[in-house]
Protein backbone atom coordinates (compact mmCIF):
# COMPACT_ATOMS: atom_id res chain seq x y z
CA UNK A 1 0.00 0.00 0.00
CA UNK A 2 1.31 3.41 -0.86
CA UNK A 3 0.30 6.83 0.34
CA UNK A 4 -1.13 9.09 -2.33
CA UNK A 5 -1.80 12.82 -1.90
CA UNK A 6 -4.46 14.45 -4.06
CA UNK A 7 -4.47 18.22 -4.40
CA UNK A 8 -7.89 19.61 -5.30
CA UNK A 9 -11.27 18.68 -3.77
CA UNK A 10 -13.41 19.02 -6.88
CA UNK A 11 -15.15 16.09 -8.55
CA UNK A 12 -11.92 14.83 -10.18
CA UNK A 13 -9.93 14.81 -6.93
CA UNK A 14 -12.72 13.35 -4.80
CA UNK A 15 -13.69 10.65 -7.32
CA UNK A 16 -10.01 9.69 -7.76
CA UNK A 17 -9.64 9.45 -3.95
CA UNK A 18 -12.59 7.04 -3.93
CA UNK A 19 -11.15 4.91 -6.75
CA UNK A 20 -7.69 4.76 -5.11
CA UNK A 21 -9.23 3.73 -1.78
CA UNK A 22 -11.12 0.97 -3.61
CA UNK A 23 -7.73 -0.27 -4.86
CA UNK A 24 -6.49 -0.34 -1.28
CA UNK A 25 -4.30 2.76 -1.36
CA UNK A 26 -3.96 5.20 1.53
CA UNK A 27 -5.18 8.64 0.40
CA UNK A 28 -4.91 12.14 1.81
CA UNK A 29 -6.85 14.83 -0.08
CA UNK A 30 -6.39 18.59 0.24
CA UNK A 31 -8.92 21.25 -0.73
CA UNK A 32 -7.99 24.85 0.00
CA UNK A 33 -11.60 26.10 0.06
CA UNK A 34 -14.74 23.98 0.55
CA UNK A 35 -15.26 20.77 -1.47
CA UNK A 36 -16.50 21.49 -4.98
CA UNK A 37 -15.92 25.22 -4.62
CA UNK A 38 -13.75 25.54 -7.74
CA UNK A 39 -15.58 24.49 -10.89
CA UNK A 40 -17.67 21.44 -9.92
CA UNK A 41 -20.35 23.27 -7.92
CA UNK A 42 -20.68 25.94 -10.63
CA UNK A 43 -21.22 23.62 -13.58
CA UNK A 44 -24.30 23.28 -15.79
CA UNK A 45 -24.82 19.58 -14.84
CA UNK A 46 -24.61 18.18 -18.41
CA UNK A 47 -23.13 14.80 -19.41
CA UNK A 48 -22.63 13.90 -23.09
CA UNK A 49 -20.81 11.56 -25.42
CA UNK A 50 -21.54 13.81 -28.42
CA UNK A 51 -17.95 14.87 -29.07
CA UNK A 52 -16.32 15.20 -32.48
CA UNK A 53 -13.10 13.15 -32.07
CA UNK A 54 -12.42 9.52 -31.25
CA UNK A 55 -10.64 10.05 -27.91
CA UNK A 56 -13.35 12.15 -26.29
CA UNK A 57 -16.20 10.06 -27.75
CA UNK A 58 -14.71 6.80 -26.45
CA UNK A 59 -13.86 8.24 -23.04
CA UNK A 60 -17.34 9.73 -22.64
CA UNK A 61 -19.11 6.59 -23.85
CA UNK A 62 -17.34 4.71 -21.05
CA UNK A 63 -18.03 7.51 -18.59
CA UNK A 64 -21.77 7.47 -19.38
CA UNK A 65 -21.77 3.70 -18.75
CA UNK A 66 -20.22 4.38 -15.33
CA UNK A 67 -22.76 7.16 -14.69
CA UNK A 68 -25.54 4.63 -15.38
CA UNK A 69 -24.33 2.46 -12.50
CA UNK A 70 -23.00 5.16 -10.19
CA UNK A 71 -26.09 5.69 -8.05
CA UNK A 72 -26.18 1.99 -7.19
CA UNK A 73 -22.42 1.76 -6.67
CA UNK A 74 -22.24 4.79 -4.37
CA UNK A 75 -25.55 4.06 -2.63
CA UNK A 76 -26.65 7.67 -2.88
CA UNK A 77 -29.27 9.48 -4.94
CA UNK A 78 -27.27 11.58 -7.41
CA UNK A 79 -30.21 12.31 -9.71
CA UNK A 80 -28.57 11.07 -12.91
CA UNK A 81 -31.09 11.24 -15.74
CA UNK A 82 -30.61 10.28 -19.38
CA UNK A 83 -32.65 13.11 -20.82
CA UNK A 84 -30.41 13.55 -23.87
CA UNK A 85 -28.56 16.33 -25.67
CA UNK A 86 -30.11 17.98 -28.73
CA UNK A 87 -27.84 20.03 -31.00
CA UNK A 88 -29.64 22.14 -33.60
CA UNK A 89 -28.45 23.11 -37.09
CA UNK A 90 -29.33 26.48 -38.62
CA UNK A 91 -27.97 25.83 -42.16
CA UNK A 92 -27.14 23.04 -44.63
CA UNK A 93 -23.40 23.03 -43.92
CA UNK A 94 -24.13 22.43 -40.27
CA UNK A 95 -26.47 19.56 -41.14
CA UNK A 96 -23.62 18.00 -43.13
CA UNK A 97 -21.22 18.49 -40.21
CA UNK A 98 -23.76 16.89 -37.86
CA UNK A 99 -24.02 13.89 -40.20
CA UNK A 100 -20.24 13.40 -40.11
CA UNK A 101 -20.14 13.69 -36.31
CA UNK A 102 -23.02 11.24 -35.98
CA UNK A 103 -21.21 8.74 -38.22
CA UNK A 104 -18.11 8.95 -36.00
CA UNK A 105 -20.16 8.69 -32.78
CA UNK A 106 -22.11 5.69 -34.14
CA UNK A 107 -18.81 3.99 -35.09
CA UNK A 108 -17.88 3.94 -31.39
CA UNK A 109 -21.32 2.83 -30.21
CA UNK A 110 -22.88 6.19 -29.32
CA UNK A 111 -26.47 6.09 -30.61
CA UNK A 112 -26.79 9.69 -31.88
CA UNK A 113 -29.13 10.22 -34.84
CA UNK A 114 -30.34 13.06 -37.03
CA UNK A 115 -33.92 14.06 -36.27
CA UNK A 116 -36.39 16.45 -37.94
CA UNK A 117 -37.99 19.36 -36.19
CA UNK A 118 -41.32 17.59 -35.59
CA UNK A 119 -39.53 15.02 -33.46
CA UNK A 120 -37.48 17.78 -31.81
CA UNK A 121 -40.69 19.55 -30.82
CA UNK A 122 -42.01 16.37 -29.20
CA UNK A 123 -38.82 16.11 -27.16
CA UNK A 124 -38.72 19.81 -26.23
CA UNK A 125 -42.28 21.20 -26.13
CA UNK A 126 -41.22 24.85 -25.68
CA UNK A 127 -38.77 24.74 -28.64
CA UNK A 128 -39.01 27.32 -31.41
CA UNK A 129 -38.54 25.02 -34.42
CA UNK A 130 -38.63 27.77 -37.09
CA UNK A 131 -34.90 28.73 -37.22
CA UNK A 132 -33.65 25.13 -37.36
CA UNK A 133 -33.28 22.51 -40.09
CA UNK A 134 -32.43 19.38 -38.11
CA UNK A 135 -31.12 18.12 -34.79
CA UNK A 136 -28.41 15.74 -33.61
CA UNK A 137 -30.05 13.74 -30.83
CA UNK A 138 -28.46 11.32 -28.38
CA UNK A 139 -31.00 10.09 -25.83
CA UNK A 140 -28.22 8.50 -23.73
CA UNK A 141 -26.62 11.84 -22.87
CA UNK A 142 -27.96 13.43 -19.72
CA UNK A 143 -27.37 15.29 -16.49
CA UNK A 144 -26.80 14.72 -12.77
CA UNK A 145 -26.69 16.71 -9.55
CA UNK A 146 -23.06 17.86 -9.09
CA UNK A 147 -23.46 18.54 -5.38
CA UNK A 148 -24.89 15.13 -4.54
CA UNK A 149 -22.45 13.34 -6.85
CA UNK A 150 -19.41 14.90 -5.19
CA UNK A 151 -20.68 14.12 -1.70
CA UNK A 152 -21.66 10.58 -2.70
CA UNK A 153 -18.04 9.94 -3.74
CA UNK A 154 -16.75 11.75 -0.64
CA UNK A 155 -18.89 9.83 1.88
CA UNK A 156 -17.87 6.48 0.38
CA UNK A 157 -14.22 7.55 0.18
CA UNK A 158 -14.20 8.53 3.85
CA UNK A 159 -15.81 5.22 4.83
CA UNK A 160 -12.84 3.52 3.17
CA UNK A 161 -10.41 5.61 5.21
CA UNK A 162 -9.63 8.54 2.90
CA UNK A 163 -8.38 11.53 4.90
CA UNK A 164 -10.18 14.34 3.04
CA UNK A 165 -9.49 17.83 4.34
CA UNK A 166 -11.15 21.06 3.25
CA UNK A 167 -9.96 24.59 4.05
CA UNK A 168 -6.49 23.08 3.96
CA UNK A 169 -4.15 24.74 1.49
CA UNK A 170 -1.09 23.03 0.08
CA UNK A 171 1.81 25.48 0.24
CA UNK A 172 4.68 23.42 -1.12
CA UNK A 173 6.04 20.08 -2.33
CA UNK A 174 9.36 18.62 -1.29
CA UNK A 175 11.15 16.81 -4.07
CA UNK A 176 14.39 14.99 -4.71
CA UNK A 177 15.16 15.06 -8.41
CA UNK A 178 12.07 13.83 -10.23
CA UNK A 179 10.47 12.34 -7.13
CA UNK A 180 8.06 14.24 -4.91
CA UNK A 181 8.65 13.15 -1.32
CA UNK A 182 6.34 15.25 0.86
CA UNK A 183 3.44 17.69 0.80
CA UNK A 184 3.52 20.83 2.96
CA UNK A 185 0.17 22.27 3.96
CA UNK A 186 -1.34 24.86 6.24
CA UNK A 187 -3.12 23.48 9.30
CA UNK A 188 -4.63 26.34 11.24
CA UNK A 189 -1.79 28.75 11.86
CA UNK A 190 1.09 26.35 11.25
CA UNK A 191 2.70 24.56 8.32
CA UNK A 192 2.75 20.77 8.49
CA UNK A 193 4.31 18.19 6.24
CA UNK A 194 3.31 14.67 5.26
CA UNK A 195 5.51 12.10 3.49
CA UNK A 196 3.90 10.60 0.41
CA UNK A 197 4.65 8.05 -2.31
CA UNK A 198 2.76 9.83 -5.09
CA UNK A 199 0.98 13.13 -5.71
CA UNK A 200 -1.94 13.93 -8.05
CA UNK A 201 -2.51 17.49 -9.17
CA UNK A 202 -6.28 17.79 -9.56
CA UNK A 203 -6.43 21.56 -9.02
CA UNK A 204 -7.85 22.34 -12.49
CA UNK A 205 -7.79 26.16 -12.87
CA UNK A 206 -5.17 26.40 -10.11
CA UNK A 207 -3.04 23.48 -11.36
CA UNK A 208 -0.14 25.57 -12.79
CA UNK A 209 0.88 26.78 -9.31
CA UNK A 210 0.94 23.17 -8.04
CA UNK A 211 3.15 22.17 -11.00
CA UNK A 212 5.50 25.00 -10.02
CA UNK A 213 5.68 23.60 -6.46
CA UNK A 214 6.90 20.31 -7.97
CA UNK A 215 9.78 22.18 -9.59
CA UNK A 216 8.23 22.25 -13.06
CA UNK A 217 7.69 25.31 -15.21
CA UNK A 218 4.39 26.95 -14.33
CA UNK A 219 3.24 26.80 -17.93
CA UNK A 220 4.44 23.26 -18.69
CA UNK A 221 0.71 22.58 -18.88
CA UNK A 222 -0.67 25.95 -20.01
CA UNK A 223 -4.06 26.12 -18.28
CA UNK A 224 -5.90 29.45 -18.29
CA UNK A 225 -9.15 30.13 -16.44
CA UNK A 226 -12.04 31.80 -18.29
CA UNK A 227 -15.09 33.07 -16.46
CA UNK A 228 -18.27 31.39 -17.71
CA UNK A 229 -21.68 32.16 -16.30
CA UNK A 230 -25.12 30.64 -15.96
CA UNK A 231 -28.56 32.07 -15.41
CA UNK A 232 -31.43 30.07 -13.94
CA UNK A 233 -35.17 30.67 -14.04
CA UNK A 234 -37.83 29.84 -11.52
CA UNK A 235 -39.02 26.19 -11.60
CA UNK A 236 -41.11 25.24 -14.64
CA UNK A 237 -43.25 22.16 -15.02
CA UNK A 238 -40.98 19.15 -15.69
CA UNK A 239 -40.73 18.00 -19.31
CA UNK A 240 -40.54 21.43 -20.98
CA UNK A 241 -36.83 21.31 -21.86
CA UNK A 242 -35.31 18.28 -20.14
CA UNK A 243 -32.48 17.69 -22.66
CA UNK A 244 -29.65 20.13 -23.13
CA UNK A 245 -30.70 22.06 -26.23
CA UNK A 246 -27.97 23.91 -28.12
CA UNK A 247 -27.65 25.54 -31.54
CA UNK A 248 -23.82 25.72 -31.70
CA UNK A 249 -23.88 28.52 -34.26
CA UNK A 250 -25.70 30.79 -31.80
CA UNK A 251 -22.55 31.40 -29.83
CA UNK A 252 -22.78 27.91 -28.26
CA UNK A 253 -25.83 29.02 -26.29
CA UNK A 254 -28.00 26.43 -24.59
CA UNK A 255 -30.85 25.72 -22.22
CA UNK A 256 -31.36 22.71 -19.94
CA UNK A 257 -34.01 22.07 -17.33
CA UNK A 258 -32.49 21.45 -13.90
CA UNK A 259 -33.17 17.86 -12.88
CA UNK A 260 -33.73 18.90 -9.26
CA UNK A 261 -36.27 21.70 -9.34
CA UNK A 262 -37.24 22.23 -12.99
CA UNK A 263 -35.72 25.69 -13.34
CA UNK A 264 -34.17 26.37 -16.76
CA UNK A 265 -30.38 26.79 -16.73
CA UNK A 266 -29.21 29.05 -19.59
CA UNK A 267 -25.60 29.18 -20.82
CA UNK A 268 -23.70 30.84 -23.65
CA UNK A 269 -20.19 31.23 -25.02
CA UNK A 270 -19.95 34.76 -23.66
CA UNK A 271 -16.72 34.52 -21.66
CA UNK A 272 -14.53 36.92 -19.69
CA UNK A 273 -10.97 36.82 -18.43
CA UNK A 274 -11.18 36.75 -14.64
CA UNK A 275 -9.83 39.90 -12.96
CA UNK A 276 -8.25 37.81 -10.18
CA UNK A 277 -8.05 34.08 -9.30
CA UNK A 278 -11.41 34.16 -7.46
CA UNK A 279 -13.35 36.50 -9.76
CA UNK A 280 -16.84 34.97 -9.72
CA UNK A 281 -18.58 38.31 -10.21
CA UNK A 282 -21.62 37.91 -12.51
CA UNK A 283 -21.87 40.46 -15.33
CA UNK A 284 -24.89 42.24 -16.76
CA UNK A 285 -23.80 41.78 -20.38
CA UNK A 286 -23.96 38.03 -19.85
CA UNK A 287 -27.40 38.17 -18.23
CA UNK A 288 -28.91 40.04 -21.16
CA UNK A 289 -26.85 38.24 -23.81
CA UNK A 290 -27.68 34.71 -22.68
CA UNK A 291 -31.37 35.45 -22.28
CA UNK A 292 -31.62 36.88 -25.81
CA UNK A 293 -30.46 33.52 -27.12
CA UNK A 294 -32.58 31.56 -24.63
CA UNK A 295 -35.86 33.21 -25.72
CA UNK A 296 -34.98 32.56 -29.37
CA UNK A 297 -34.52 28.87 -28.55
CA UNK A 298 -37.66 28.72 -26.37
CA UNK A 299 -39.92 31.81 -26.67
CA UNK A 300 -42.18 30.97 -23.68
CA UNK A 301 -39.16 31.58 -21.44
CA UNK A 302 -39.80 35.31 -21.75
CA UNK A 303 -42.63 34.90 -19.24
CA UNK A 304 -40.41 33.16 -16.67
CA UNK A 305 -38.52 34.94 -13.90
CA UNK A 306 -34.75 34.82 -13.50
CA UNK A 307 -33.89 33.76 -9.95
CA UNK A 308 -30.13 33.23 -10.01
CA UNK A 309 -26.98 34.08 -11.90
CA UNK A 310 -23.54 32.76 -11.04
CA UNK A 311 -20.06 32.27 -12.47
CA UNK A 312 -17.34 29.64 -12.53
CA UNK A 313 -14.21 28.89 -14.51
CA UNK A 314 -13.57 26.84 -17.61
CA UNK A 315 -9.94 25.86 -16.95
CA UNK A 316 -8.86 25.74 -20.58
CA UNK A 317 -5.84 24.25 -22.27
CA UNK A 318 -4.90 25.52 -25.75
CA UNK A 319 -6.71 22.56 -27.41
CA UNK A 320 -9.51 22.41 -24.81
CA UNK A 321 -8.62 18.80 -24.00
CA UNK A 322 -7.59 18.03 -20.42
CA UNK A 323 -4.04 17.08 -19.42
CA UNK A 324 -4.11 13.60 -17.88
CA UNK A 325 -1.06 11.53 -17.05
CA UNK A 326 2.37 11.49 -15.47
CA UNK A 327 4.52 14.64 -15.20
CA UNK A 328 7.36 13.29 -13.03
CA UNK A 329 8.27 9.87 -11.54
CA UNK A 330 5.46 9.96 -9.00
CA UNK A 331 3.70 13.23 -9.82
CA UNK A 332 0.52 13.04 -11.90
CA UNK A 333 -1.95 15.55 -13.28
CA UNK A 334 -5.64 15.53 -14.26
CA UNK A 335 -6.51 19.15 -14.93
CA UNK A 336 -7.47 21.67 -17.59
CA UNK A 337 -10.86 20.07 -18.20
CA UNK A 338 -12.07 23.08 -20.19
CA UNK A 339 -15.65 22.72 -18.96
CA UNK A 340 -15.87 18.89 -19.14
CA UNK A 341 -14.59 17.76 -15.74
CA UNK A 342 -17.91 16.81 -14.19
CA UNK A 343 -19.05 14.62 -17.08
CA UNK A 344 -15.63 12.95 -17.48
CA UNK A 345 -15.00 12.35 -13.77
CA UNK A 346 -16.23 8.74 -13.40
CA UNK A 347 -14.01 7.54 -16.27
CA UNK A 348 -10.98 9.74 -15.59
CA UNK A 349 -10.94 8.97 -11.85
CA UNK A 350 -10.98 5.21 -12.49
CA UNK A 351 -8.29 5.42 -15.19
CA UNK A 352 -6.02 7.67 -13.15
CA UNK A 353 -6.34 5.58 -9.98
CA UNK A 354 -5.48 2.48 -12.05
CA UNK A 355 -2.45 4.26 -13.55
CA UNK A 356 -1.12 5.39 -10.16
CA UNK A 357 -1.81 2.12 -8.36
CA UNK A 358 -1.28 -0.54 -11.07
CA UNK A 359 0.35 1.23 -14.00
CA UNK A 360 -2.38 0.14 -16.45
CA UNK A 361 -6.15 0.36 -16.91
CA UNK A 362 -9.04 -1.12 -18.87
CA UNK A 363 -10.66 2.32 -19.18
CA UNK A 364 -10.53 3.40 -22.87
CA UNK A 365 -8.59 6.56 -22.09
CA UNK A 366 -6.13 7.54 -24.84
CA UNK A 367 -3.06 8.49 -22.80
CA UNK A 368 -1.27 9.90 -25.88
CA UNK A 369 -4.19 12.17 -26.72
CA UNK A 370 -4.33 13.65 -23.20
CA UNK A 371 -0.52 13.60 -22.65
CA UNK A 372 0.33 16.56 -20.38
CA UNK A 373 3.63 17.09 -22.24
CA UNK A 374 1.95 17.61 -25.65
CA UNK A 375 1.96 21.43 -25.23
CA UNK A 376 5.68 21.40 -24.49
CA UNK A 377 6.21 19.44 -27.71
CA UNK A 378 3.92 21.74 -29.67
CA UNK A 379 1.57 18.87 -30.56
CA UNK A 380 -1.90 20.27 -30.11
CA UNK A 381 -4.90 17.98 -30.56
CA UNK A 382 -7.94 18.94 -32.57
CA UNK A 383 -10.01 21.17 -30.34
CA UNK A 384 -12.46 19.30 -28.09
CA UNK A 385 -16.03 20.25 -28.96
CA UNK A 386 -17.03 22.75 -26.31
CA UNK A 387 -20.22 24.71 -25.68
CA UNK A 388 -21.29 27.51 -23.30
CA UNK B 1 -37.87 23.84 17.09
CA UNK B 2 -39.47 20.52 16.32
CA UNK B 3 -37.76 18.28 13.76
CA UNK B 4 -40.35 18.49 11.02
CA UNK B 5 -40.56 22.28 11.15
CA UNK B 6 -39.89 23.80 7.73
CA UNK B 7 -36.88 26.10 7.61
CA UNK B 8 -36.74 26.76 3.85
CA UNK B 9 -40.16 27.50 2.45
CA UNK B 10 -38.97 27.71 -1.16
CA UNK B 11 -37.65 24.14 -1.20
CA UNK B 12 -39.45 22.51 1.77
CA UNK B 13 -36.38 21.78 3.90
CA UNK B 14 -36.93 20.75 7.53
CA UNK B 15 -34.88 21.16 10.72
CA UNK B 16 -34.40 17.38 10.80
CA UNK B 17 -32.83 17.28 7.33
CA UNK B 18 -30.36 20.02 8.22
CA UNK B 19 -29.42 18.41 11.53
CA UNK B 20 -28.94 14.99 9.91
CA UNK B 21 -26.43 16.39 7.41
CA UNK B 22 -24.56 18.33 10.11
CA UNK B 23 -24.28 15.07 12.08
CA UNK B 24 -22.87 13.37 8.95
CA UNK B 25 -20.07 15.95 8.99
CA UNK B 26 -21.36 18.51 6.48
CA UNK B 27 -20.89 21.61 8.61
CA UNK B 28 -20.04 24.18 5.95
CA UNK B 29 -22.97 26.41 5.10
CA UNK B 30 -21.97 26.55 1.41
CA UNK B 31 -22.23 22.76 1.31
CA UNK B 32 -25.47 22.53 3.32
CA UNK B 33 -26.92 25.10 0.94
CA UNK B 34 -26.11 23.04 -2.14
CA UNK B 35 -27.13 19.64 -0.80
CA UNK B 36 -30.47 20.87 0.56
CA UNK B 37 -31.00 23.79 -1.84
CA UNK B 38 -31.56 26.18 1.06
CA UNK B 39 -31.24 29.79 -0.04
CA UNK B 40 -31.45 28.78 -3.70
CA UNK B 41 -35.16 29.52 -4.16
CA UNK B 42 -36.90 32.76 -5.11
CA UNK B 43 -36.49 34.29 -1.61
CA UNK B 44 -32.68 34.10 -2.02
CA UNK B 45 -32.27 32.86 1.55
CA UNK B 46 -33.94 35.75 3.31
CA UNK B 47 -36.16 33.37 5.30
CA UNK B 48 -33.96 30.36 5.81
CA UNK B 49 -30.32 31.44 6.07
CA UNK B 50 -30.61 33.10 9.51
CA UNK B 51 -32.42 29.98 10.79
CA UNK B 52 -29.79 27.66 9.30
CA UNK B 53 -27.05 29.77 10.91
CA UNK B 54 -28.65 29.36 14.32
CA UNK B 55 -29.14 25.59 13.89
CA UNK B 56 -25.53 25.24 12.71
CA UNK B 57 -24.23 27.33 15.62
CA UNK B 58 -26.20 25.31 18.17
CA UNK B 59 -25.22 21.95 16.68
CA UNK B 60 -21.51 22.72 16.27
CA UNK B 61 -21.04 24.84 19.40
CA UNK B 62 -19.81 27.81 17.37
CA UNK B 63 -20.94 31.38 17.78
CA UNK B 64 -23.20 32.52 14.88
CA UNK B 65 -20.68 35.31 14.21
CA UNK B 66 -18.00 32.75 13.34
CA UNK B 67 -20.09 31.24 10.53
CA UNK B 68 -19.75 33.03 7.19
CA UNK B 69 -22.99 33.78 5.36
CA UNK B 70 -23.17 32.31 1.85
CA UNK B 71 -22.69 34.68 -1.01
CA UNK B 72 -25.93 36.24 -2.23
CA UNK B 73 -26.71 35.72 -5.91
CA UNK B 74 -28.07 38.31 -8.29
CA UNK B 75 -30.83 39.20 -9.00
CA UNK B 76 -31.86 40.26 -5.50
CA UNK B 77 -35.50 39.67 -6.45
CA UNK B 78 -36.76 37.52 -9.34
CA UNK B 79 -36.94 39.49 -12.61
CA UNK B 80 -39.06 38.60 -15.64
CA UNK B 81 -36.94 37.53 -18.63
CA UNK B 82 -39.06 39.80 -20.85
CA UNK B 83 -37.98 42.85 -18.87
CA UNK B 84 -34.32 41.98 -19.39
CA UNK B 85 -34.45 41.19 -23.10
CA UNK B 86 -36.81 43.98 -24.09
CA UNK B 87 -40.04 42.04 -24.57
CA UNK B 88 -39.82 40.96 -28.24
CA UNK B 89 -39.43 37.41 -29.54
CA UNK B 90 -36.63 38.58 -31.86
Amino acid sequence: MSKVAIIGGGIIGVATAYELAKLGEEVILFEKNYFGSGSTFRCATGIRAQFTDEANIRLMKYSVERWERLEEELGFDINFKQTGYLFLATNEEEVEAFKNNIKLQNKFGVPTRLIDMDEAKEIVPILNTEPFLAGAWNPKDGKANPFKTLFAYLFRAREMGVDAREYTEVVGLEHEGDTVTAVKFRNGGKIESVKVDAVINAANAWAPSINAMAGLRRDIVPIKPYKHQLVKTEPLEPGQAEPLVCPPSWNDSYIIQDGEDGGIICGSGIEHEPKHPWDYEPTYDFLVGVLRYAVRIAPPLKHAHVVRQWAGFYAKTPDKNPAIGKLLDNFYIAAGFSGHGFMMAPAVAEALADLVSKGHTKVPLDWDWYDPYRFERGELRSSAFQIG
Amino acid sequence: MSGNMIVCRCNDVTVEEIEALIDEGVTDIEELKRLLRIGMGPCQGRTCIPLVLSILARRTGKSPDEIPVPRARVPVRPVRVEVLVGGGDE
